[in-house]
């Protein structure tokens, strides 16, 4: 009973390192498809005296993806009424080019500054209207969010590191008989403590499996889904293959890490 | 004759300005059986603890099958008492541990396999009349039973050195007698060197020993 009250507190310990992971890893996969949803639909507004073609945007710089005229059409139409068809055609003429640039990925606010002094320098350009103020909130916002999550995970993952430590030197004073039994008769370090290696392996791979069932059952719950719809986003919380490999690598690479601290601290207090 | 043990000057203690063995000078033969003797508290449980690198020299020499123990590496530690057999008066048993798997102990750290290990294992269950008990744990034998499994795990490995702190202090005259003649038997057929700590020399020793005797922090040999 005792010993699986020990199991049970390094599978939990384990268990809430890998789970403030993956929360980290969903957030970023869940900022990476909002990026991508903004960077769709977020756009510059050029305004030139000449035209341009897609290509001549593309050659301005390389964050530029595309680029699509805005047509005037509707403007002129609303005018119709107003104006005579001869002013009409005057005011067509004499009326700058608009277009649209999108951009190969979700920028910065500084990219975005540095992007639309770049057009301005070009000749025939007018105006370059970057939005930057709307973007660099709705931005900020998220890192913000990103660093929340990233520092929370930390603190969990350091906090129950300690806890697994002073679980781990519990099991140290219980096997310690053993362990200098063992010793007496010229076991290696490594021997001698084969059996906290053997536990703290036995308890990684618990620790994966309770984390991957979790995902399983918030995925068939689908709560989490339902809400990340809402906000028009649609990822994979958990990939069983990729992070449930990622996650077994981290609870063993834990789990032996601090087992060998406790195993090479017991050996120079001897 | 080679030298198993070689003190010169040997002074032992556990804190600095505290003597219990003092300037002690001896050699102990291959193959011989030594008995030390002396009274309670007199330093003779020290000296078998340096001899299997417990506890450190203070001052001195101490060669111990050819490995010099003052200030020795944990590795050099661990392959010398690889090559020694240890009994304790509270047997040290791994609790945990079937009575098969303790006497298999020094042959698993020895890196020796079960198919190897298991018949050396059962042949020495087999002279220590427990066979019938391989598959129990130590707190279900008595404690003349517990050491007799003692006694056969320190023989396992054929160790070239046998170290016994008081082995029947405590036991019955028949696991006594089981003890004695195993390690008689050690000493005559495989000729391994035994060097008992007790309180008295038994009488139905039968082999050829040297006594060592120890007053006053001083050991000197009984002729």
């Amino acid at each position: 009973m005792k010993s699986l009250k020990n199991h049970i507190s390094l599978i939990i310990a384990l268990f809430t390192v890998l789970f403030s992971v993956q929360i980290y890893v969903a957030v970023d996969r869940t900022i990476g498809a909002y990026e991508n949803r903004l960077k769709n639909d977020y756009s510059i507004v050029v305004v030139s005296n000449k035209v341009l073609n897609p290509h001549d945007f593309k050659a301005m710089d390389s964050i530029i993806e595309r680029s699509e005229p805005i047509a005037t059409d509707q403007v002129l139409k609303r005018l119709q009424g107003e104006m005579t068809k001869k002013n009409l055609d005057l005011l067509k003429l004499t009326l700058p080019k608009f277009y649209r640039v999108y951009l190969s990925r979700f920028p910065t606010p500084e990219e975005i500054q540095k992007l639309q002094k770049k057009l301005e320098k070009n000749p025939g350009i007018e105006r370059v209207e970057g939005y930057a103020q709307t973007h660099d909130t709705v931005y900020k916002l998220m890192l913000l969010f990103k660093d929340v999550v990233q520092i929370f995970s930390i603190a969990i993952a350091a906090v129950t590191s300690l806890l697994i430590l002073k679980e781990m030197r519990l099991w140290q004073f219980q096997h310690a008989d053993r362990m200098s039994i063992m010793a007496l008769f010229g076991a290696p370090v490594w021997l001698r403590s084969a059996v906290l290696f053997r536990l703290a392996i036995v308890d990684a791979i618990i620790a994966t499996v309770v984390l991957c069932l979790a995902f399983f059952l918030i995925d068939q719950y689908g709560w989490m889904d339902l809400l990340l719809r809402t906000v028009g986003i649609s990822i994979q919380l958990f990939d069983f293959i990729h992070d449930g490999f990622r996650s077994l690598l981290i609870a063993l690479g834990v789990s032996i890490i601090l087992t060998l601290t406790i195993v090479i601290g017991s050996e120079e207090e001897e | 004759m080679d030298k198993v043990i070689i003190a010169e000057n040997l002074s032992l203690s556990y804190k600095e300005f505290e003597t219990i063995i003092s300037k002690a000078s001896f050699s102990i033969d291959a193959g011989a059986f030594v008995f030390v003797t002396g009274a309670s508290g007199s330093g003779k449980s020290t000296l078998l603890k340096s001899l299997y690198g417990a506890i450190e020299p203070r001052a001195g020499q101490l060669m111990v099958g050819g490995v010099k123990m003052n200030r020795i590496s944990t590795s050099k530690l661990n392959f010398l008492r690889r090559h020694i057999g240890i009994v304790f008066q509270d047997y040290k048993l791994i609790k945990e541990w079937t009575i098969e798997k303790n006497v298999m102990l020094p042959l698993i750290i020895s890196g020796y396999t079960k198919d190897i290990s298991g018949p050396q294992v059962q042949k020495l269950l087999g002279h220590v009349k427990l066979i019938h008990q391989a598959g129990k744990y130590p707190p279900e034998l008595s404690g003349g039973e517990q050491q007799r499994v003692a006694m056969a795990r320190a023989l396992a490995h054929n160790p070239i050195l046998i170290l016994a702190d008081e082995p029947t202090g405590n036991l019955d005259e028949y696991s006594s007698e089981v003890i004695w003649n195993l390690l008689e038997g050690a000493n005559t057929q495989l000729k391994t060197t035994i060097v008992v700590v007790t309180h008295r020399i038994p009488s139905s020793i039968k082999v050829p020993y040297k006594h060592y005797h120890i007053e006053m922090g001083n050991i000197h040999e009984v002729s």
